[in-house]
């Protein structure tokens, strides 16, 4: 991860900002300004930027920050200093609620959703009696420390930055974590996470959480830097210039958000001032010259302006290879991992009319090398999901060493010791192979979301990190330890993805087409890599095309045709097979 | 309650669930479509009112020289693109589109306002303003955009919606707008009292939908749309043009939009600013509809009508805090019925 150096300099600039000689008390206002909308800014870049879930609504927890402490020290008398972990709470618990409606929402939905909410809530807001309706709320105590009241825009300056920076640390310290990676895993689709144990609604409400606490901060600043209240600044118009301050700033960046508020707000204050003076008499000039300015930024830069302006400073990888002195404890065994490992009864998958899977039985022995073939569109990546519980069985049974695991979700069967990979690559592209190999061994970790931003998690972390570096070693990647899994060629994600399946710890690994865009030297690579594997006690069920790999690899072969099972053997018998013969070429031999 | 209080509300509410739906539909066009939710729905809903409201009382409204300042950037968008293999039959086409076009239509509009013109031109040159307006916001905004994500595609949108919005106060004032009924005269039926407009409005929802209904299950250019819709790639290398299709997707909306407006600008005082809230709404029936069935959204939208109409009456201060949160049963149901099994790449 970067350094910490730069956000030293950073805020030492920020310190000093007051200080110099002759700087507009002005331009103090629009600092903490900004440093308002970037606390809110950085929460969406975590939710919508990283974790991929776009809300309109952050708004909304901004006004429960700031009406919760208005509330509370005007009607009730309590300490400023009280009300800020309350309004924290609220927006949090808030968040919780409105969370476990919207975030299971796919795509479309829960953007769409945010905005009812968002604006329901702001109606809401500028009705209720106790919240002052449309007036709200006035005469709001300022921040004080002692004697010291932060009255001025210069005073309570600082408390804004200093929650602006520690939010940024607390924030980029939690995306490099255990949780941070299975957040980054997010955006991708929620399949490949669930393979390896992370429960993506809770990640999910996690983000959604923490961006609304950031919000309530932000509100709980705003009440006692303006020390008045009203609905205007939590409507649905300020919901969606947050999200388009951290589009512009560069959503999947934490200090994007930071330089999005800058630009917006900036922006918004030089065409209030100056465009009257080159356009005189016009109401709303400011509006459509920001609004056409926003349309032109985003074509010319749809990715956000901060990686632009990174991309001048190449960022030097540290190329520290992690310490894999360190061990990591096992997966938590059964007794016996010995016997039938595996053991698939009947199993049946409808699609509608279409039988993909057709009461196909067989079983994978302990320290054994099971293939899995047949033509294209024979079940075999189906029958791949049912076992590893990504679809659930339409009848038949699936058992893992004697036990019944019929529609276990995929969470619960990594537990098992089956871990896998996917016939199409589900690797996080923007992140290191280091970091998508760490998400398998995600299970063996224990760091929640709080000990990783306080950076409790550090020894959890290098072993955890060590693990991952000791798989890629063992299947050949450690040159391209550091890279980002999106620029290796297919056949290296491939080998990545084994990796990954490896940090499971598992006693059955499930590799779907893993020979597929390999060289003939990577593939005998491979091949030694999983004889190996299986002379160390592991088993192997894999699905593949290459017939030279199969037959010179597996000890034992199923052939699926149309969904139905119809041979099983060693390689030599399933060669000479007629059926097989038959599926594959048309004609029976 | 009173039965003939509760069939009036019922009438109130279809009517405008009515208008909603047009807007759902178009609104779950558009998406299907180019993947844009279309927050500026709502300005070609003003736009298209206002422009109509401002014909029938001889003023010249300013979204005709609006139209061609448009056509006139994507004019210069065409060029720009096709800087470097530019023909004369591409350049004199797109001049003709883009730049004859629209200026006729101001010449037109120029000519007529102040002579107060009969109520069918007005609708006429209003319809045909703010579709110029929509294919051209197309070109400029959003077809340059058409690779990117659907959160980058929603903030173009949200900046196309504030800077319309700043030039309908520009053009239109702060005041708000009546404008002449399509259709005069009215009967009673028992209790109720039907106008002439409200039969419009009624008429034409209907008209539109299976019309909409017809082209998407018809003709040709119906199925290129959908075949966008399902897959950008894919329906490229069929040889479907998807920039025509995005193209079309926003003329219908624009259009769809302004009748909208010119609809219930009888009926309601709109301002220059009233289009997002109605916006929102057709929005919410289109989240209903799952933002892929038009008939649902077309169900979705007479009930959120019913809803407004009902709660107006009995809880006005609550009216929209009630229409809005509305979706948050609806999106629990979605949610614990279909639980999301596709992936997303964005």
């Amino acid at each position: 991860m970067q350094s910490r150096l730069p956000i030293l300099v950073f805020a030492l600039v920020m310190a000093a900002i007051p200080f110099i000689p002759g700087v507009p008390p002005f331009w103090i206002v629009l600092l903490d300004n900004i440093g308002l909308a970037a606390l809110v800014a950085m929460g969406l870049v975590l939710l919508t930027g990283v974790g991929g879930l776009t809300s309109f609504g952050q708004a909304a927890f901004v006004g429960f920050g700031a009406y919760t402490t208005a509330v509370l020290t005007t009607a009730y008398g309590l300490s400023p200093w009280l009300t800020l972990p309350l309004s924290l709470l609220v927006s949090g618990s808030l968040a919780v609620l409105l969370g476990l409606i919207t975030v299971r929402l796919s795509g479309h939905y829960l953007p769409l959703g945010t905005i009812a909410w968002g604006l329901g809530l702001f109606y809401l807001f500028s009705k209720l009696e106790f919240l002052g309706r449309n007036d709200g709320i006035s005469a709001i105590p300022p921040l004080s420390i002692g004697t010291f009241k932060m009255l001025s825009a210069g005073s309570i300056y600082y408390a804004i930055w200093i929650a602006v920076i520690l939010s940024a640390l607390l924030t980029t310290n939690l995306l490099d974590s255990r949780t941070g990676r299975a957040i980054r895993a997010l955006r991708r689709g929620h399949v490949a996470a669930e393979a390896f144990g992370v429960h993506t609604p809770s990640a999910k409400l996690l983000v959604f959480i923490h961006a609304a606490v950031l919000a309530g901060l932000s509100g709980w600043l705003y009440a006692h830097f303006q020390r008045a209240v009203n609905p205007t600044p939590f409507g649905a118009h300020m919901g969606i210039e947050y999200l388009f301050i951290a589009v512009v700033g560069g959503a999947g960046y934490v200090w994007g958000g930071v330089l999005g508020a800058a630009i917006v707000v900036i922006l918004k204050e030089v065409l209030q001032s100056y465009l009257p003076l080159i356009l005189p008499g016009s109401g709303q000039v400011e509006t459509i010259v920001f609004g056409i300015m926003l349309v032109a930024l985003l074509q010319l830069a749809p990715g956000g302006l901060w990686p632009w302006l990174m991309s001048f400073f190449p960022e030097r990888t540290d190329g520290r290879k992690p310490d894999t002195s360190l061990k990591l404890e096992h997966r938590a065994r059964a007794p016996a991992e010995t016997g039938v490992l595996l053991q698939v009864e009947k199993a049946r998958k409808q699609f509608g009319g279409v039988v993909a899977v057709n009461n196909v039985s067989f079983d994978v022995q302990a320290r054994e090398i099971v293939a899995l073939i047949g033509p294209n569109g024979a079940g075999k990546s189906t029958t791949f999901n049912l076992i590893t519980g990504v679809l659930s069985a339409t009848s038949g049974s699936i058992s893992v060493l004697g036990k019944k695991v019929d529609n276990a979700p995929p969470q619960e069967i990594v537990k098992l010791g089956i871990s896998r990979t996917f016939q199409h690559v589900k690797l996080v592209p923007d992140m290191t192979v280091l970091e998508n190999v760490a998400i398998g061994a995600h299970l063996r970790g224990h760091s929640g979301p709080i000990s990783s931003m306080l950076r409790l998690d550090r020894a959890d972390e290098a072993k955890l990190l060590a693990e991952a570096a000791r798989q890629i070693e063992r299947v050949g990647l450690t040159e391209q330890m550091h890279q980002l899994a999106g620029s290796l060629s297919l056949g290296q994600q491939r080998i990545v993805e084994i990796a990954r399946a490896l940090c499971v710890d598992p006693m059955l690994l499930l590799l779907d087409e893993p020979a597929a865009g390999l060289r003939h030297m990577e593939k005998q690579r491979l091949a030694a890599l999983l004889r190996e594997l299986r002379d160390g006690g592991m088993s192997v069920l894999l699905v593949e095309h290459d017939m030279g790999f199969v037959m010179n690899l597996a000890d034992r072969i199923v052939v699926l045709d149309f969904g139905t099972k119809i041979a099983e053997g060693t390689p030599a018998t399933i060669k000479t097979n007629p059926e097989v013969i038959k599926a594959y070429l048309g004609v029976a031999a | 309650m009173n039965t003939t209080i509760m069939l009036f509300l019922v009438q109130d509410g279809i009517t405008n669930g009515a208008i909603y739906a047009l807007l759902g539909l178009a609104l779950v066009l558009v998406f299907a479509v180019t993947r844009v939710i279309l927050i500026p729905q709502g300005e070609f809903v003003t736009y298209g009112a206002l422009t109509y409201a401002s014909l029938a009382a001889g003023q010249m409204p300013g979204t005709a020289k609006l139209a061609l300042a448009l056509g006139i950037g994507a004019f210069a968008f065409d060029l720009f693109v096709a800087r470097k293999a530019l023909h004369g039959r591409l350049v004199v086409r797109s001049f003709i589109a883009n730049v004859v076009l629209p200026a006729i239509v101001l010449a037109l509009t120029l000519s007529l306002a102040a002579q107060k013109p009969p109520v069918a031109v007005c609708i006429a040159l209003s319809l045909v303003i703010v579709a110029m307006i929509g294919l051209y916001l197309y070109r400029i905004a959003f077809q340059p955009l058409a690779h990117t994500s659907v959160l980058v595609l929603l903030i173009a949108s949200v900046g196309v919606h504030l800077a319309l919005q700043g030039l309908g106060l520009l053009f239109f004032g702060a005041e708000g707008q009546r404008g002449p009924a399509v259709l005069s005269g009215a009967f009673t039926a028992g209790a109720l009292r039907f106008t002439g407009q409200s039969i419009t409005v009624y008429a034409i929802t209907i008209a539109f939908i299976v019309a909409l209904w017809l082209f998407f299950g018809l003709t040709l250019y119906g199925k290129a749309l959908r075949a966008t819709a399902v897959n950008r790639l894919g329906a490229r290398l069929a040889g479907i043009r998807t920039t025509l299709s995005g193209q079309i997707a926003f003329l219908l909306a624009s259009v769809i939009g302004a009748l909208s407006g010119i609809l219930i600008v009888p009926i309601t005082t709109l301002y220059y600013d009233s289009g997002f809230l109605i916006g929102l709404k057709g929005f919410v029936a289109a989240i209903i509809g799952g933002l892929v069935s038009y008939p649902l959204t077309a169900v979705a939208a007479l009930v959120v009508g019913i809803v407004e109409a009902f709660s107006s009456f009995y809880a006005s201060n609550y009216k929209e805090v009630i229409v809005f949160m509305l979706l948050i049963p609806v999106l629990l149901l979605r949610s614990l019925a279909a639980p999301a099994v596709e992936e997303e790449k964005d």
